[in-house]
């Protein structure tokens, strides 16, 4: 059985079409999406967020500002929560704004914002800017983007947290960078969550960040999980294996999702999509079986000999 | 940063190429009909180039007055490109584009310097330098705009000069082949550097676009450095 997104969203037609004239029901099954618990508080967030570095990145250009508009409203209909964006993704948080204030920001909103700027005297003011974009008055999740000025930027962040003006204060890096230190930050800071990327290709963060996170009691966003589309580009045009259907994984990108989700250190995998069908896919690949350790190698070393 | 060694060109890309070639469109539509008058300058400039090289061949009109009029008109059009494109459009999409805005204003402020000097820019270049000045001339205008179908893309994608600043850039260096004068090795590092830069941008969305910036630069580079540039040319 040869697998892409297209085969798997074409079988789901059926589906799809009842969902569309069954607004009711399709409501109720929605919200079916699998939450993790945010280990600093036990609050319960869907393990599928969206990402959207690139994606959400399309200017003034109306007829695409109205696309991501709709895979934001897709992925709210599917139980979706965590938004996750940085004042570094060019016009990605007026993007998100301009959708929030079309469905009127939605109450299940889990808004997850950074601050990137190489000055800590600046950050505050980069923050408020960040609000008005999105329209919320305040984040339930600010990071240190990169861990630039990191120092400095946590400081405004704990005080923040201190004082209502945020919910979680985090850290994030990309593509295995700085690890080192991002250890030690997670060591001996008092953060919420950390992000780094992680796929069944790029495993290194297995070997110290995830084990950490477990023990520090740290919720971990992973970024980067199609390693920028690049990943699923390279696996469509091969076959999934067979015994993929026991884990209800009908996609590569299904297949890589659940393979990040199913280590028990992860929080939240945000993908990032331009596509309705996709973020509803991705969504879906937090439900049902999940893979036990010795599947995660079997999946592992399957793509591996791809 | 420590590990700027780390960092691919992917990495610095912060939009998808549907959202590049798009802007194009957009913006094309904002400023409908100026094409034309852009365009019309860009011919009329060639034609000036060449009648003066003709006249002052035969010593009948003074050089200056031509010399004047292309670094002016020049001069409006990298204005209007920072501005429109660059600040109002491009740097929507990257925050970088804010950054290099102002060095087309800087452009244009030297083109208006060379404007006002005696001896600020002279389009009097024969040879072969001269040639490679109308190749880039006549690609900025004519072949730059077909690049968009050429792609697969629609005709209101295309990048016009004293539009985009891609054919602007490039029409602007065949020009300064064309020329000589005090303030040439200030106006050349400009267009040249955009050529590079878009030409990365272009290289790293898989664009083949990329190939005619990269061309750019290399042409110019040679044709102002090179050992085979004309010597008589050069010593006239």
């Amino acid at each position: 059985m040869r697998t892409t997104r297209r085969t798997f969203l074409q079988g789901s037609v059926a589906a799809t079409v009842a969902t569309a004239l069954s607004p009711v029901a399709a409501h109720a099954q929605d919200k079916t999406a699998a939450s993790r618990r945010i280990p600093s508080t036990g609050e319960m967030i869907p393990a599928v967020g969206l990402g959207t570095w690139i994606t959400f990145n399309v200017g003034n250009d109306p007829l695409l500002r109205d696309e991501c508009a709709a895979v934001m409203g897709a992925f709210f209909d599917a139980g979706g929560r965590m938004i996750d964006s940085s004042p570094m993704y060019g016009s990605s948080q007026p993007v998100i704004g301009y959708g929030l204030q079309k469905f009127g920001r939605p109450e299940a909103l889990f808004s997850a914002e950074k601050v990137w700027t190489s000055s800590g005297a600046n950050g505050p003011r980069q923050i408020e800017q960040s609000s008005a974009f999105w329209g919320v008055p305040r984040f339930d999740l600010i990071q240190v983007h990169n861990l630039v000025a990191w120092e400095e930027h946590l400081r405004t962040l704990l005080e923040m947290k201190r004082a209502g003006s945020v919910r979680y204060v985090g850290l994030t890096t990309s593509e295995g960078r700085r690890h080192d230190l991002l250890e030690r930050i997670m060591r001996n800071e008092p953060i919420d969550f950390v992000q780094f990327s992680y796929n069944v290709v790029d495993r290194e963060a297995e070997r110290r960040l995830l084990p950490l996170a477990a023990e520090r009691g740290l919720g971990v966003i992973v970024n980067r999980p199609f390693r920028q589309g690049e990943l699923t580009r390279r696996l469509a045009g091969k076959r999934l294996p067979g015994w993929a259907a026991d884990l209800g994984v009908a996609s590569w990108a299904q297949f890589i999702l659940k393979f990040i989700l199913s280590h028990p250190a992860v929080t939240v995998a945000i993908p990032a999509t331009t596509r309705v069908d996709h973020v509803r896919e991705n969504l879906a690949a937090a439900t049902g079986p999940m893979p036990d350790p010795a599947m995660r190698e079997r999946m592992a070393a399957y793509v591996q000999d791809l | 940063m420590s590990e700027w060694w780390s960092y691919r060109p992917e990495d610095f890309l912060l939009f998808s190429p549907r959202v590049y070639w798009r802007m194009f469109e957009l913006h094309n539509a904002a400023v409908w009909p100026l094409q034309l008058l852009t365009l019309a300058a860009g011919v009329v400039m060639i034609v000036l180039v060449a009648r003066g090289q003709h006249d002052h061949e035969r010593a009948e009109q003074p050089w200056g007055a031509y010399g004047r009029w292309i670094a002016i008109v020049l001069a409006v059009i990298w204005a209007f490109v920072g501005w429109s494109f660059l600040w109002s459009r491009y740097a929507t999409i990257n925050w970088a584009a804010a950054y290099v805005a102002p060095a087309f204003a800087l452009e244009a402020l030297l083109l208006l310097v060379a404007a006002v000097l005696a001896d600020g820019l002279t389009f009097d270049r024969r040879g072969r330098v001269a040639w490679a000045g109308y190749l880039l001339l006549v690609f900025a205008l004519a072949g730059q705009p077909l690049l968009a179908p050429l792609q697969g893309r629609t005709w209101a994608s295309s990048e016009i000069f004293g539009i985009a600043p891609d054919p602007t850039a490039i029409g602007t260096l065949g020009l300064l082949l064309l020329a000589r004068g005090r303030l040439l090795p200030w106006l050349v590092p400009i267009p040249l550097l955009w050529c590079l830069l878009s030409g990365m941008a272009l290289r790293t969305m898989g664009a083949p676009e990329a190939v005619a910036s990269f061309a750019t630069v290399v042409l110019v580079l040679a044709a102002l450095f090179a050992p085979f540039r004309d010597r008589r040319d050069a010593s006239a």
